[in-house]
């Protein structure tokens, strides 16, 4: 079985070690701040973006896409139309930075709580709903993209 | 949106526009709480000079599953620099859930000079009115607050039985897929569980979102929430009303609505709500 793409897993290192919630909430704004670097390109989406790149449950209006690249592994965008989903934001930049360009196996090895491990498990049920709702996207990218291209782990047919 | 004084509340003064608001910025007699779902969003921007109130830490006990206290009040008031006299002004995300939670849970201790900043923070950013990542530091105050009563506002489950079982209305706040039951909780979610799927037998489902304006954020003209929560629903302005959701936070925006928008004198917020309906023991429960 994959491994959970390594960037993610030491980043997930990290806020599980972090018990100050300050800490921890000053970390998730800064990471929020470079959203612009994952926003989604004109060349890929304009708006109004199509409904079926909408996260079903989340309440800041995010979308989801992704790119296939030359290795086959894939590069997500991400658009958050709420001004005021800084978590949505952050989960973005999250999984650009750590699962971009990882193999669509190990992405699929994400587990649900890496959400909790992230924001804390005092995520009310709404936000955790939303951000959940990005990883659970950002998997089935990953799980088309290996029904498309074949599973290298599952050896020749 | 219509002026607050034109659209028919029944206590229009408990809610202030966001022109109000930018208008009493410095006023030393009221002090501005923002109050949200998301924990990020105070640190990230907030109105100059608001204070945060954290529904997790501020407003709960941190180990029963309960309000804060008498000293904990206190002491959350103190810190915040407020009196008894100093009126407060809640906003927050959500369309106001939130800050309708705190509004609700500081009533249990009296303090009723307050308000809420109509349309919440999305209103007042999507407006491009400044918004400032400064902290502001308060003198402590001296504030002595009366035991919690909540007897009038507050519904614990004996009450919602007997409620039940007189046939008396009671309102389920939550989404369409919670109220049938289809939907429970997230899988794996660790803090708003229940057993089972459905609703408190008899309650009428009127999301509370329904209240406000998807537009602008603002609350609906008393016309139109009539037309939804009496002529749709059935409800009457002197029915003893109790409503619910799952924790007892979006129940207490349609709390609000009921009480100070329509002028309802009797309704209950239920905050043990369905994480404790959906779990008890020996109720019965609809799909």
């Amino acid at each position: 079985m994959a491994a959970i793409p390594e960037k993610l897993a030491r980043l997930l290192a990290m806020f599980s070690g972090m018990e100050d919630r300050s800490e921890r909430i000053q970390l998730l704004i800064d990471i929020a701040d470079r959203f612009k670097r994952v926003l989604v390109p004109e060349r890929i989406a304009s708006r109004p973006y199509p409904k079926d790149k909408l996260v079903p449950g989340c309440e800041s209006q995010a979308y989801v896409w992704a790119e296939e690249l030359p290795d086959r592994t894939l590069k997500f965008y991400f658009a958050v139309e709420n001004p005021q989903g800084i978590s949505a934001m952050a989960t973005s930049v999250i999984f650009d930075e750590t699962l971009s360009g990882a193999p669509p196996e190990q992405i699929l090895q994400v587990p649900k709580d890496a959400i909790y491990t992230i924001f804390g498990n005092e995520l009310s049920m709404g936000k955790s709903m939303g951000l959940m709702g990005i990883l659970a996207m950002v998997q089935n990218y990953a799980r088309q993209q290996i029904a498309r291209t074949g599973d290298p782990a599952a050896g020749p047919s | 949106m219509t002026d607050i004084k034109e659209r028919g509340y029944a206590r229009p003064e408990v809610l202030v526009s966001t022109d109000w608001v930018a208008q009493h910025l410095s006023d030393p007699n009221v002090r501005i709480i923002e109050s949200n779902e998301d924990p990020l969003l105070y640190p990230a921007r907030h109105i100059a000079g608001a204070v945060e109130v954290d529904w997790t830490k501020d407003l709960n006990d941190q180990l029963r599953r309960d309000y804060l206290g008498k000293s904990g009040f206190e002491t959350l008031m103190s810190r915040i620099g407020c009196t008894r006299d100093t009126t407060v002004v809640f906003y927050g995300d959500k369309n106001n859930w939130w800050a309708c939670y705190a509004f609700w849970v500081f009533h249990l201790f009296g303090h009723t000079a307050a308000k809420v900043m109509d349309g919440g923070s999305l209103k007042w950013e999507k407006e491009g009115r400044p918004m400032t990542k400064e902290v502001p530091k308060y003198p402590a105050s001296k504030y002595v607050a009366p035991e919690r009563d909540d007897s009038r506002i507050r519904a614990y489950r004996n009450h919602v039985l007997s409620h039940v079982e007189g046939k008396k209305p009671l309102v389920d706040v939550r989404s369409p897929e919670e109220y049938a039951g289809t939907r429970l909780h997230m899988p794996d979610y660790p803090n708003e569980g229940a057993l089972r799927g459905g609703h408190i037998p008899g309650a009428a489902s009127i999301p509370w979102g329904r209240a406000i304006n998807p537009d602008d954020h603002t609350f609906k003209t008393a016309e139109e929430l009539r037309a939804i929560y009496e002529k749709e629903k059935g409800l009457k302005k002197d029915d003893d009303v109790v409503v619910y959701c799952r924790i007892g936070e979006r129940s207490s925006h349609t709390w609000f609505v009921l009480t100070y928008l329509l002028g309802y004198p009797k309704v209950r917020n239920y905050d043990g709500s369905w994480t404790e309906w959906g779990n008890l023991v020996g109720v019965p429960i609809e799909k």
